[in-house]
């Protein structure tokens, strides 16, 4: 037991936290930007596929780290505008729509990766972004090595989040955003755009996507194989939910689904064969549902989410 | 530009758009095709030839059908009453567990008459459990089962990997994962001989033909088509929606239950994880494509096994990746929506 317990006291586990939230606090964002305009992008699973492998395919034919982030944002906001065609002008279910949008980019995903990387005894790998010190901060004792010790994409994404609660709580963008996925017919009355406004927010949101699949092939691991992304998206999806559409409480939505996922990694080790491994990689889905449990009731839901928008019909 | 409803949808218009919409994804598949370098008419040419050219080919296309139309019909039927099942990969999963327990020898002790029917029942009965699970969460909380039941497609098929390595494991197997294998008794009886088409690709079309029934001929079938079009009114009109919905839900999961337990009565003999090549997913698409009309997903769902089964052939002899198959699939179902837009709707200046 009080091994148990122990682990809290390892920067190892700290550190580790804010590994595993990185993908999922890119990802919560984009989703959350996405439903914030009143529309929900079930895409996510399959534009972090695309982002994971067309920004590792990048770094591996010689581009830069950055740039393969870059390429996959791109990328990501590619599939996020086929999404929005889909979704905003055309008004087709956005469930549907975004499944379509998953099984799409997943598929197209594997099938670049195939062509470009014929298949081999072990999968190629490349130089990933490195522990980034920062002055100071990383040398302070168990602070530092809990922390400070992360790679740059990881800093980006924490800065993001805060970044993205102050645009779309306290600037005009950001309320025109929230209008749009509030009431889409008064935010028209009030002169804004709401079908520009929502495929830019689901163009960005989408980017973001892409950006948390990234980090997974440039960042946590070296190399890129299928079905790597594993449900990451679906737990993006249900922490929106569990952040009531609030950027700030993403982050730590994120950051307490990775803590204890973390931890639990750790726990394995101690308690070894006794308890089936499967039970443990349940988790982190069973959480995602038991946090949509307590927060169904209580969060606010954007009124106008998966409402299609057509002008002059109520 | 906008759109307009159109006041009467042109019957040629409704069922050339899906024909349409196949046709313009086999367009798009084929510019990657061509990047590769592979001619591309041959590559269709092969896929057709793979999946129809001879007698086993054939029966080998429709017995990869055969759980497609199941988990077709299992998604049809629940989005017609705006119940999004998106966890028939897990209700299959569930189904396929619960046969091959109840059906080994450790099992039910039955001769194969009464096995086999016991067996089919039990695992979509496990099938329509779990999907029981996620519309209680949903009618009681209020929690979306879009989520929910993606989530729970991940934890079954941890729980059949974890019953395979467990108590279910086959000790025969030289180690592999694998549950043991069901008796003999419980095999389902072969259509064609020395192939591997069983007769439940029969119940498959026969299911089709009886849910198309019940929803064109019965007062239960105008009632889910009702609370999908406007539950409101639905509820106001004095049918209870709410039973309505757990209705949907056991007929929707227990199809997808029933695929799995007759890939493991029909095809396998046993589970493994990867027992299905995402038919559960599939099944979105090929109930989409028919519109949700379950004679439509009987030929949609060969459709789309003639694509898989196809590729691989193809992608043997021109080697092109066989992913090739689930991009065509994909790029039917957007293909898909936007056509059922333009059917729905003219685009006006």
């Amino acid at each position: 037991m009080t091994a148990a317990l122990d682990l809290f006291a390892s920067a190892g586990l700290w550190a580790a936290m804010l590994r595993i939230a990185t993908p999922l606090i890119f990802g919560t964002l984009g989703a959350l930007l996405c439903e914030r305009s009143g529309v929900l992008n079930l895409g996510i699973e399959g534009i972090m596929t695309f982002g994971a492998m067309v920004g590792w395919l990048t770094v591996y034919h010689g581009g830069d780290l950055w740039l393969g982030l870059l390429a996959a944002a791109l990328a990501g906001a590619a599939f996020g505008l086929l999404h929005a065609l889909l979704t905003v002008p055309l008004g087709v279910s956005q469930h549907v729509a975004g499944l379509g949008i998953t099984l799409f980019a997943s598929s197209l995903a594997y099938f670049i990766f195939r062509l470009a990387i014929p298949v081999s005894g072990s999968p190629p790998t490349i130089v990933p972004f490195q522990v980034l010190q920062i002055p100071l901060l990383s040398n302070f004792p168990f602070l530092g090595e809990a922390l400070f010790h992360q790679t740059a994409p990881t800093y980006v994404a924490i800065l993001l989040a805060l970044l993205l609660g102050y645009l779309l709580g306290a600037t005009p963008l950001g309320l025109a955003i929230r209008i749009v996925g509030e009431n889409p017919h008064a935010a028209e009355a009030q002169g804004l755009d709401p079908i520009a406004i929502r495929v830019g927010a689901i163009a960005f949101g989408s980017a973001l996507m892409g950006l948390g699949g990234a980090f997974l092939t440039l960042s946590a691991f070296n190399s890129f194989f299928p079905t790597m992304v594993q449900g990451r998206g679906w737990v993006c999806i249900a922490l929106v939910v569990f952040a009531s559409w609030r950027p700030t409480r993403a982050l730590l939505g994120a950051l307490l689904f990775a803590l204890f996922d973390a931890y639990q990694l750790r726990l394995q080790h101690i308690v070894g064969k006794a308890v089936p491994y499967q039970l443990f990689l349940m988790l982190p889905y069973v959480m995602s549902i038991v946090a949509l449990l307590v927060m169904a009731r209580r969060a606010r839901v954007p009124q106008a989410l998966m409402q299609p928008f057509r002008r002059g019909e109520r | 530009m906008r759109l307009e409803r159109r006041a009467s949808v042109p019957v040629t218009l409704a069922v050339a758009a899906p024909f349409g919409a196949v046709l313009v994804a086999l367009l798009l598949a084929g510019i990657l095709i061509a990047m590769t370098g592979a001619p591309v008419l041959e590559a269709y040419r092969r896929i057709l030839i793979s999946a129809f050219g001879s007698k086993s080919s054939i029966t080998e296309t429709l017995t990869r059908a055969t759980p497609l139309i199941l988990t077709g019909l299992a998604v049809a039927v629940a989005f017609r009453t705006r119940l999004w099942n998106i966890g028939a990969e897990g209700q299959f999963y569930s189904g396929a567990l619960v046969a091959a327990m109840l059906g080994s020898q450790h099992g039910l002790q039955l001769p194969g008459a009464a096995l086999i029917p016991i067996l089919m029942v039990a695992g979509a009965a496990a099938g329509a459990i779990l999907m029981l699970a996620p519309l209680g969460l949903r009618l009681r909380f209020g929690v979306d089962e879009v989520v929910t039941t993606l989530l729970l497609n991940f934890i079954t098929i941890l729980t059949v990997s974890m019953m395979i390595d467990g108590p279910l494991k086959d000790p025969m197997a030289f180690g592999w994962p694998q549950s043991v294998p069901i008796v003999g008794d419980a095999f389902l009886p072969k259509l064609v001989s020395r192939s591997r088409l069983h007769i439940g690709f029969l119940i498959a079309i026969g299911l089709a033909l009886l849910i198309w029934l019940v929803q064109e001929r019965t007062v239960f079938g105008l009632e889910t088509r009702a609370a999908g079009l406007n539950p409101a009114a639905t509820t106001f009109a004095g049918i209870k929606v709410n039973r309505l919905l757990v209705k949907v839900a056991c007929i929707s999961g227990g199809l997808a239950g029933l695929a799995g337990a007759i890939e493991v009565l029909g095809v396998k003999g046993y589970v493994t994880t990867d027992l299905s090549p995402g038919f559960g997913y599939t099944g979105i698409i090929v109930a989409m494509l028919a519109g949700l009309n379950p004679i439509g997903v009987v030929v949609t769902a060969i459709f789309v096994a003639t694509i898989f089964v196809g590729s691989d052939g193809m992608s043997r002899g021109l080697g092109v990746p066989s992913f090739i198959a689930d991009v065509i699939v994909a790029l039917s179902l957007l293909a898909v929506l936007v056509a059922l837009v333009l059917t729905n709707y003219r685009i006006r200046r």
